[in-house]
């Protein structure tokens, strides 16, 4: 890809990619895009890197926004972003704008990065899913008639077999049930169903939204989009994997592997946020073990206040949760040393539990502040992983309260932790937010409230626990400084004044 | 701790494991595959340490490896793009999962909260009707919707069940897949924390249940009476009857008059059978007008409840990705020395864990058996009270077999290389 090829070869590739299309004067006859073809064309090292540095933009947000879970998903986002750097004009547009070269950048740079990101599992998966959403979000915003051109060419006409009329009759009953989206007779039968094989519409299946019978799922029109959009995901998959395999013949090329390797670290980095190390946060501080319980109660959020008064009461934790609070104090500033007499003395002072404790617990420890094993820098778990990681199991504490406790276990926690009182609108806002699945709007909605209505900063939601303790911590601090002032400017003129209770409150911070 | 001595595990290898079945059935054919060649086993030796990484050339290759090491037991992996024993020779980017059964781990531990009769490690076999409700529920969705036929059931040794599905389909299946048809079946969530565990109906409404949990809810009405309601008793008792009450809709009167006359029964140490409650409830309920929105809420919660107790609880990480290991059949459990034998599960409700082949047995009738004969075969197996279930492996494998045979064929007729 990568000048290399004769020209000859190029034309010849050219043809092969359809990029030449007869009936239109574009190379590129489609905004969309499915990336099945590498590009041909001679690209110079600048643009190699400028254009994939554009992408990477866009899908960072992508991920970022996905993270912070947006209510209105991520459509806006990409929008923006794609017009800053990467936009791509319909074919109406022709007259007025170079479509070939801005679809061309859009071709170019998605194969670079391919590059960057198919090196690990983590990478793959991430890339994966945020260039389909790019994808979905530019699929569905795609004019009917150029969308149905698109899936032409990709011979995307209804997937699979529709099922016949005396079927459709038949099973009408379980279609009905099946499909959320069919609430009338009318709707039904208008629907055409099509017969596709249940691992073609996995997102489907997984949210049951699909009848399933001898392993295939009848999967109404409307869901087309469904069936392309998970085409485009695990092609991508199966081609990102190929290029691992074929990349060991890229290593010899000195000249790229920095840059690759640059963009990957950059995005994962940008994901995982700032906070990686461990022994102190980014503010340089240090936090020492007896600081815990104090900041518990002022600081975290709930998921780690749950597991916190759980490890005080039963003097024990189970491994999910070892693994989610560990890291978590190790971003908040916990250096190891004091991690591992944090823990120590936390659990049952029993011979058993000890031994125990040095024989394997010190070690995951160790291992989690990168002193054991891979010695990799292992991030502290964001809400997005917490909230749809395992759940927790019976005795087990980890996981986000949000998304795990029932409704009646939360509403009490939140009075008892948090100090919402339980017939309250503050009350019923956030559990209007759980139930709507906004786990983070819920929980930062617990932020603004214990925090003098202060949110976390820029109007964004909770993102990661490290962040919501971090930004209490700053506020804190705010409040401290303006406290001090005050207080500087009344022993000013009353000489006498003892320190306000507020401050002596704060003064261990 | 052990009760089971390395010189009985060693026994056992030598004389009864069924290798060939074992083999035949991971394999799917006479001669080694890949099926075999490249799959992974892994040993936990007496003494606990774990061997990874181990492969074998054929049947008898694993029987020698096993009775030089004498592991308490081993599991089965995945099969890898190369061999599992070559994994430190061959790049990491080229060593990858690439087939492997279907499989799932249902466990008594989840099952906990709402057993009565025992706790912890124990089980008996009023308790084991939860494990066999859900067998029935899971067997008949691998079948019926996903049109798998290859589906072994295996007793775990203690206290759960296994199951494998060997068909080419399942074994083939990405991990995206397996987490897809995982998330499609699991419907109790939530951690102990959690009271309401199942929601069934999109956004919490009124709308229609998903035929899969249509059915399984019909599959599982009448074991729910006579698992929860008659044998496991689960309202009498006042935690019982209040946890019952908090999966019912919060805001309903219901529950104040059912509580009222609960804590009057308990109050006079009276409290009434599962089945009383139960009917006190429905009767209630039936009072309400037919067609309100306040019955078909309760309705539902009614539902919702049968399946709370009966639903399915599996491991959803051991389905969830290709390269999970688990135990192989026909281990031997290391503290209860109970095998792990496969199971019909058409008669799955008549299984008694307490009452399988154990080693201590198994070797008083090879010791008859040396008495009569004066000497020592290998394969004794056949003599014993394990034969019984070598024969129902050997009966599903030959089923496999013959499928794998008769596609190979077909396959030979078209001219592809296979
Ligand atoms: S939303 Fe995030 S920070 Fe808040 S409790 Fe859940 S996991 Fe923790
Ligand atoms: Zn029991």
């Amino acid at each position: 890809m990568f000048n290399r090829s004769t020209k000859k070869e190029k034309e010849k590739d050219k043809e092969k990619d359809g990029l030449v299309a007869t009936h239109s004067p574009l190379a590129y006859p489609h905004r969309l895009n499915f990336y099945e073809e590498a590009p041909g064309h001679n690209i110079t090292l600048e643009q190699f890197e400028m254009w994939a540095i554009d992408r990477l933009r866009v899908l960072a947000e992508i991920e970022a926004a996905r993270v912070r879970n947006v209510p209105d998903g991520i459509k806006n986002i990409v929008n923006a972003q794609c017009e800053k750097y990467l936009m791509l004009h319909p074919n109406s547009d022709a007259a007025s704008v170079e479509l070939d070269t801005e679809r061309r950048k859009d071709h170019v740079s998605h194969f670079v990065l391919r590059l960057a990101f198919c090196r690990s599992e983590e990478l793959r998966q991430k890339f994966v899913k945020a260039e389909t959403d790019l994808f979905k979000v530019r699929f569905l915003g795609e004019g009917t008639k150029d969308r149905a051109a698109f899936l032409a060419s990709k011979s995307f006409g209804p997937s699979g077999q529709p099922i016949s009329d005396d079927d459709k009759r038949l099973l009408k009953n379980q279609l009905m049930a099946a499909t959320s989206s069919i609430k009338t007779d009318t709707d039904f039968e208008s629907e055409t169903f099509y017969r596709v094989h249940w691992t073609k519409v996995t997102d489907l299946v997984a949210s049951r939204r699909v009848f399933i019978r001898g392993g295939y799922a009848y999967v109404p029109s409307a869901s087309q989009s469904s069936i392309v959009l998970q085409a485009f995901q695990s092609r991508l998959t199966a081609a990102l994997e190929m290029t691992a395999r074929a990349l060991p013949s890229l290593d010899e090329d000195d000249r790229l592997l920095p840059i690759i390797n640059h963009f990957s670290q950059g995005f994962l980095a940008g994901i995982a946020g700032e906070h990686h190390g461990g022994g102190e946060n980014s503010y340089g501080e240090t936090v020492t073990k007896d600081m815990i319980d104090d900041m518990a109660k002022k600081h975290f959020p709930m998921c780690m206040r749950n597991i916190h008064n759980a490890l005080r009461r039963d003097r024990q934790m189970k491994h999910q949760g070892r693994l989610q609070y560990t890291l978590f104090l190790k971003v908040l500033g916990l250096p190891i040393e004091e991690a591992i007499l944090f823990w120590r003395e936390s659990y049952a002072n029993d011979q058993k539990t000890q031994d125990k404790f040095n024989k394997e617990y010190k070690y995951n420890i160790r291992h989690s502040y990168g002193l054991e094993g891979k010695r990799a820098n292992y991030p502290a778990r964001d809400c997005r992983s917490i909230i749809t990681g395992n759940p927790p199991g019976a005795n087990e504490s980890h996981g986000c309260p949000f998304r795990h406790f029932s409704t009646s276990n939360l509403q009490s926690a939140l009075s008892a932790l948090y100090g919402v009182p339980s017939l309250s609108q503050d009350m019923s806002d956030i559990l209007n937010a759980v139930e709507a699945k906004q786990y983070h709007v819920a929980c930062t909605r617990v932020f603004e409230l214990t925090h003098d209505n202060q949110g976390m900063a820029e109007g964004e939601s909770v993102s990661h626990p490290n962040r919501y303790a971090a930004r209490s911590r700053e506020l804190e601090r705010e409040k401290l400084a303006r406290i001090q002032d005050k207080t500087k400017a009344l022993t000013l003129t009353e000489s006498d004044g003892a320190p306000s209770e507020d401050v002596s409150m704060l003064a261990g911070v | 701790m052990p009760s089971v001595e390395p010189q009985m595990t060693l026994a056992y290898y030598r004389r009864l494991f069924p290798w060939k079945s074992l083999y035949h059935w991971l394999n799917h054919q006479i001669p080694p595959t890949r099926l075999w060649t490249h799959r992974e086993f892994a040993f936990t030796l007496q003494g606990d340490a774990y061997l990874r990484w181990n492969s074998f050339k054929d049947a008898d290759d694993l029987k020698r490896e096993v009775c030089r090491l004498n592991p308490s037991r081993f599991e089965v992996g995945a099969i890898y793009s190369g061999r599992p024993r070559d994994k430190k020779t061959i790049r990491p980017n080229l060593f990858v999962p690439n087939l492997r059964e279907l499989v799932f781990d249902i466990d008594m531990d989840e099952y906990n909260e709402v057993r009565t009769c025992c706790s912890g490690k124990q089980v008996c076999k009023r308790c084991w009707g939860f494990i066999a409700s859900a067998v029935d529920v899971l067997d008949q969705v691998l079948r019926e919707q996903f049109g798998y036929t290859h589906i072994l059931w295996v007793y775990s040794g203690r206290r759960g069940i296994h199951c494998w599905v060997s068909d080419q389909a399942a074994l083939a299946l990405s991990n995206e897949s397996r987490w897809a048809l995982v998330e499609y079946l699991e419907l109790v969530r939530g951690g102990a924390q959690s009271e309401k565990r199942v929601h069934t109906r999109y956004k919490n409404g009124l709308g229609a249940m998903h035929p899969m949990l249509s059915e399984a809810l019909s599959t599982l009405q009448g074991g729910f009476s006579d698992l929860v309601l008659e044998d496991q008793d689960c309202f009498r008792s006042t935690e019982g009857w209040n946890k019952l009450l908090r999966l019912l809709p919060q805001d309903d009167d219901i529950i104040a008059t059912l509580r009222e006359k609960w804590e009057e029964q308990d109050s006079i140490g009276e409290p009434s059978s599962s089945i009383d409650k139960w009917e006190d409830m429905r009767r209630e309920i039936k009072k309400i007008s037919k067609d309100s929105t306040r019955k078909k809420f309760l309705s539902i919660a009614v539902e919702e409840i049968v399946l709370q107790y009966t639903y399915p609880r599996i491991d959803s990480n051991v389905s969830k990705t290709r390269n999970h290991l688990l135990k192989s059949p026909f281990c031997l459990h290391p503290s209860t020395g109970n095998v792990c034998v496969p199971v019909d599960p058409a008669r799955i409700h008549e299984f008694d864990p307490t009452n399988v082949p154990n080693i201590e047995q198994l070797l008083r009738e090879l010791d008859q058996l040396i008495k009569e004969d004066g000497t020592e075969h290998h394969s004794d197996w056949e003599r014993t009270s394990l034969a019984p279930y070598v024969r129902l492996m050997d009966q599903h494998v030959a089923g496999l077999m013959k499928e794998v045979r008769t596609a190979n064929r077909a396959a030979a007729l078209k001219g592809t290389d296979f």
